[in-house]
């Protein structure tokens, strides 16, 4: 059975929800201490919180930490490496995702349902939806505000939504430049996502939407 | 040789600053004529380094900012 590593750092608070949304979609899961070593595993998920207290910049302590070293390898090797909320800042911090999480354009922490739509289905984390399929999910952060010189370059895979799928500015809760939610790295096998699909993973808290992005994980590592 | 080193990280010009829009704006509901107020970041620590001013845009650049939406100044002074 495949292993996935939760990385724990001080100031973690989402490790527990995803480590049972990973299991929930067919996989093993273990939370591990961000001192501890990622060897054995099979892919690692940086989940959401408040590592180091969002001092400095949201996860640019934890960016800098030795453990960043083997996830850098996970990614290189193109193993899956995903980063939910706090998780993304540390990812474009540490350089393994491009842009920049800024503070919420609204001066404040949000913390309600989004809609999004599915830019980019062909990720190994979003294999399992239909392309432009529109989805619901949390978010809760008060650094969301994507930002990037050149959004073109980027590869996109949630944006910002209404109901319908479409990408107005209405429907963009935090700033990010063209509403983007969540981004691949190239290959696709590293994805940063402000929303949080493990507290979209079971139907008693409002929405099953984010447990895709942990079955098409699972599925793809698998193989 | 030790010093002691000030540090400034500003977000770029351009980018939105919504700490220092809601100060500016409270500053103003106060009566200032308070205008484009922007919150950088202030770092002073003492360093021990033969190159320090090497090492401080080094610090700059690896941790202190984000270089894709900072900038940053700095002063280094010997510790008398």
């Amino acid at each position: 059975m495949v292993r996935f590593a939760v990385v724990v750092f001080p100031g973690t608070n989402c490790d527990f929800e995803t480590e049972r949304a990973i299991r929930k979609a067919g996989a093993e899961a273990e939370r591990v201490w961000y001192k501890r070593s990622l060897k054995d595993f099979d892919g690692v998920v940086l989940p959401g919180g408040f590592s180091y207290a969002d001092y400095l910049r949201a996860g640019a302590i934890a960016a800098r930490q030795e453990i960043m070293g083997e996830v850098k390898e996970f990614a290189r090797e193109g193993r899956p490496v995903l980063g939910i909320c706090n998780g993304f800042q540390i990812l474009t911090e540490a350089g393994l995702l491009p842009g920049a999480l800024r503070p919420n354009k609204i001066s404040r922490f949000l913390c309600r349902w989004v809609h999004l739509r599915v830019a980019d289905n062909e990720t190994p984390f979003t294999s399992l939806y239909e392309p432009g399929e529109v989805i619901r999910m949390p978010i809760a952060h008060a650094e969301g505000n994507y930002y990037v010189d050149n959004p073109s370059k980027v590869r996109i895979v949630f944006q910002y939504s209404d109901e319908e799928g479409n990408v107005t500015e209405a429907a963009n809760p935090n700033g990010s430049v063209l509403n983007i939610a969540a981004v691949a790295n190239g290959r696709g096998n590293v994805l940063g996502t402000m929303p949080h699909p493990e507290r979209a993973s079971d139907s008693f808290l409002g929405s099953e939407d984010g447990l895709k992005v942990f079955k098409s994980m699972v599925e793809w590592a698998r193989r | 040789m030790k010093w002691k080193v000030k540090v400034i990280v500003r977000l770029k010009e351009g980018l939105n600053d919504p700490e220092g829009r809601v100060i500016g704006k409270a500053l103003r509901n106060l009566g200032y004529a308070v205008e484009n107020l922007r919150v950088p970041k202030y770092f002073e620590f003492e360093l021990e380094s033969e190159n320090p001013e090497e090492e401080v845009e080094e610090m700059c650049r690896k941790l202190l900012a984000n270089p894709l939406i900072h900038s940053w100044e700095y002063r280094v002074e010997p510790v008398s």
